[in-house]
């Protein structure tokens, strides 16, 4: 039971989450910017860049993951894995599906 | 703590301690643990459909391109903002939880579903758009300008209401947990010893704004920009 | 103290015998209870009825395969029993199994705690089971459903006229009893361990559950949100998976598989977990390798994850990706082996007591180990080609599922019987019972390893009549398996009123759940147990007996 107390049930300061929340409204206005500009290939990346920042911020400062206990980071980190596995394998047989067989 | 034996009736007893638990404090992390732990299986949940959606949208760019331009961008735009904001009244409630200021909590509970409620409202008006508009998939749909893609075009309205429905079914289900958390607020249950509900319905609530972080983009920004070649 | 006078009985005796069993009375307090241990007994209950019920399907399938021709069912019937045979018994019967039942009831306990983390989600989850089971029960009534436990489309999704909805409906709500179960698992392990109860002193059984667990959850959402859209492409008829509308029959197979193939992980590693309790009791040693057999559970959690696509080798995807994937696929023998061997290892110089639950343990490493070697023959994508779709691998999968899962699950019931009800079953039936159970099901399915070699198809209820030889063998031996399940039956409900009392520790085992009475009390415990000992100290134990002997 040693893990039980390590969380600091400490209270995050009022600034953090004006800054997180104006670095989202911003991230949010960036998104739909880039999206009216053709910037061929990249735009996917970017967007999914500035979506995923979006994401980590959320749950590093209100979900407040940056203060918890390791197994959090844990599970969160193993479900993404997860994800990751399932689209790997799954794009590895559509991605070579048509590939030409010598 | 190992070497000494713990008699639950040794405690003062805190009202909302559960029996199966030695202390609030372990009552506290299993509850923050459990709900992320049913978050991981949402990330699949959703993963899981999200994937589905690539793998069309690799297959069939056109299409893609030609549905993504019947979104509403502006409303799903503002809806963005809207829950962006209600996540930061979120985490503030949860803040005044803490720190046990009742009159605080409330006001920011009540916030967060206000703007949960505006979300769905914006929401309602796309989705009754498209409706005449006739983009619900099925028997309704019609397509007329290039009928070859038509089918396509109806997968990715397929994946627009099935994800976006989704969501909205989670955000309803989030105003109402709403709804009990201010009835508990009201009554006085939380303070600086015990707010692991609210703790955790903002976990919940956080969850469902990083789905629409994601949504967002896919379903109203990027379809138009076809994919890996382009 | 020599003289007990009426105040003492009163206020000391209630409290002394008061279990779980005789704490309240009535159906609302079985319904409603919050108790681990009755909700184990509410799935035991429920799982029950839905193994006859899967059972007479199967046993009406080896009856209509006892002739050639299709005389008894006609082909339609007949693919409605398969799939509801497939459905019952995977779905709503071996994914609760061990862990509904026996986790449900033993894992706390194992762990020192009054209960799991969530009682009502644990209550909820059972009632989430029964909604689901019910929907199933109702789609048996009106009709039927045909495609297949595996619902591939487009068949189950614009062609069959069956109930499809009904029935992944059905699948759908049990799936989330499934997630709820292992949550509550894997908090509890965390979160609620008794003082002194570090991770390496954890039963075996508990780190199977674990691992478990965790396949439970990352898994069933994937089944959970295919299902879904499943039924809307029947429900509203668009093409998310029929390629006459634009879909990917294959994505659905990928996406049921990502599910499906972990499954058969949700229902091997809890009987793997019952295996290290019961070889560890039996033999009086120590399991050999404890930390290899814990982290084997963890490695084939993992592993299976990654190896589905060897059911799709014939579907048409990429040969590139099948390469990988069959490579892949001999990778997760190689913990279960680590497994086999580490057990096989701990009975050597044991002292071996043949009681039922060693003797259904035995049984199970036995043909565990044949389903799993059968399984490489499956993973060789050459070999694969040969024999996809016949009853080679019907066979084995059944070697794994019933040889492997329900085996375990007989084998942790007769063990924790004494604990669950606080009576003895009756041992000789009970050896008699696995006796049966181990020859009925080898002459039930080694047959159709080579009925599928030779090249019998499976899901057909007619066949070629030079296979008649092999399938008499066969449905003969579904019958003496059948016998086998009943028996059980029978002499556990025999055992509940006329049953020796079984105390404490009847099979002088090392464990949490050996320190408490037998039934447990309500809490479990009547005071937290403090853990000082290792898993499985079996020869620490052995010398303080010699030594109290000795005084």
């Amino acid at each position: 039971m040693a893990d039980i107390h390590e969380a600091p049930h400490d209270v995050t300061p009022l600034p953090t989450y004006f800054f997180v929340f104006i670095a989202l409204a911003a991230g949010t206005l960036l998104t739909w910017y880039a999206s009216t500009i053709n910037l061929g290939w990249a735009n996917t990346p970017i967007a999914l860049f500035i979506a995923t920042t979006k994401a980590v911020l959320v749950i590093l400062f209100f979900m407040h993951v940056i203060h918890s206990t390791r197994l959090t980071w844990v599970v969160i980190i193993a479900s993404f894995v997860w994800l990751g596995m399932l689209f790997v394998l799954t794009f590895a047989d559509y991605l070579t599906r048509f590939w030409a067989i010598d | 703590m190992s070497d000494v034996t713990v008699h639950a009736d040794e405690h003062v007893h805190h009202p909302f301690l559960q029996h199966q638990f030695e202390d609030l404090g372990q009552q506290h992390e299993a509850s923050t643990l459990g709900m992320w732990v049913f978050l991981a299986t949402e990330i699949l949940f959703f993963g899981g459909v999200l994937m589905a959606y690539w793998i069309y949208r690799t297959i069939y760019p056109e299409a893609w391109a030609l549905a993504g331009e019947q979104q509403n961008t502006l409303a799903g735009g503002i809806n963005t903002l809207v829950l962006i904001t209600s996540s930061l009244t979120m985490a503030l409630a949860v803040r005044t939880a803490q720190l046990g200021s009742r009159r605080a909590t409330l006001v920011f509970l009540f916030a967060t579903m206000l703007f949960g409620a505006t979300f769905l409202g914006i929401k309602a008006y796309e989705y009754n758009a498209h409706w005449h508009e006739g983009l619900f998939p099925g028997s309704h749909f019609t397509w007329h300008e290039n009928p070859e893609l038509a089918p396509k075009v109806q997968l990715f309205m397929v994946f627009y209401w099935g994800m976006t429905g989704l969501h909205a079914l989670h955000m309803v289900i989030g105003v109402g947990l709403l709804v009990w958390i201010i009835s508990r607020a009201w009554r006085s249950h939380f303070g600086p010893e015990y707010y692991s509900p609210v703790e955790v319905m903002g976990l919940y609530w956080h969850f469902v704004d990083i789905v629409w972080i994601f949504l967002f983009p896919f379903l109203y920004l990027i379809p138009h920009f076809g994919v890996l070649h382009g | 103290m020599t003289s007990v006078t009426y105040h003492d009985v009163q206020f000391l005796e209630p409290a002394k015998t008061r279990n779980y069993l005789n704490v309240d009375y009535g159906a609302l307090s079985w319904l409603l209870t919050k108790d681990h241990k009755r909700i184990g007994i509410l799935y035991m209950v429920s799982i029950s009825v839905m193994f006859i019920l899967g059972g007479f399907f199967a046993l009406m399938m080896r009856l209509e395969l006892l002739t050639p021709e299709g005389d008894l069912l006609t082909s339609d019937t007949y693919n409605k029993f398969f799939t509801l045979h497939g459905i019952i018994m995977i779905f709503f019967f071996l994914i609760p199994s061990i862990p509904a039942v026996l986790g449900n009831f033993i894992l706390p306990i194992q762990l020192g705690a009054k209960d799991l983390a969530f009682p009502r989600i644990n209550l909820l989850s059972w009632y989430l089971y029964m909604i689901g089971a019910f929907t199933g029960l109702l789609v048996v009534i009106i009709g039927g459903v045909d495609t297949g436990w595996t619902f591939y489309t487009p068949f189950s999704t614009q062609y069959s006229n069956t109930h499809v909805i009904g029935t992944t409906f059905g699948a759908f709500i049990v799936g989330f009893s499934s997630i709820l179960t292992g949550l509550n698992f894997i908090v509890t392990i965390h979160r609620m361990r008794a003082p002194g109860l570090t991770w390496y002193r954890l039963p075996l059984f508990v780190w199977a559950m674990y691992a478990t667990s965790l396949v439970q959850l990352l898994a069933t959402p994937i089944l959970a949100i295919t299902l879904v859209m499943l039924m809307i492409e029947r429900f509203i008829h668009v093409g998310i998976f029929d390629p006459a509308l634009g879909g990917d029959p294959l994505l659905f197979q990928h996406m049921f598989w990502f599910y499906s193939h972990p499954a058969v992980y949700i229902m091997i590693l809890p009987a793997m977990g019952v295996a290290s309790e019961v070889v560890a009791a039996f033999t009086r040693k120590k399991i050999f390798g404890y930390t290899f057999v814990a982290y084997s559970s963890l490695a084939i959690a993992f592993l299976g994850f990654l190896v589905w696509a060897h059911h799709m080798f014939v579907a048409g995807i990429s040969v590139y990706s099948a390469m990988i994937f069959s490579f892949l696929s001999y990778f997760v023998a190689v913990p279960s082996a680590i497994k086999v061997f580490n057990w096989t290892a701990t009975l050597y110089k044991g002292s071996v007591s043949w009681q039922t639950p060693m003797l259904y343990i035995l049984g199970f490493i036995g043909l565990f180990t044949m389903g799993g070697v059968t399984g490489l023959f499956l993973a060789a994508l050459g070999l694969d080609v040969h024999v996809t779709d016949t009853y080679f691998v019907v066979a084995h999968f059944h070697y794994i599922m019933v040889g492997g899962a329900v085996m375990g699950y007989f084998a942790g019931l007769h063990y924790w019987w004494p604990k669950i009800t606080g009576r003895m079953y009756p041992e000789w039936w009970a050896r008699l019972g696995a006796l049966l159970v181990f020859v009925g099901f080898n002459l039930t399915f080694f047959p159709q390893f080579i009925l599928g070699y030779l090249g019998m198809p499976r899901r057909y209820h007619a066949y070629a009549p030079e296979f008649q030889v092999l399938n008499v063998m066969s449905t003969a031996g579904a019958s003496i398996l059948a016998v086998g399940y009943m028996l059980p039956l029978v002499y556990l409900l025999w055992s509940l009123r006329f049953g020796r009392k079984a105390g404490t520790n009847p099979w002088g085992a090392v464990g949490l759940e050996w320190t408490t009475s037998s039934p447990p009390p309500k809490d479990n415990f009547h005071e937290t147990p403090v853990v000082t000992w290792e898993a499985y100290d079996y020869p620490a134990m052995l010398k303080a007996m010699g030594e109290t002997q000795n005084v």
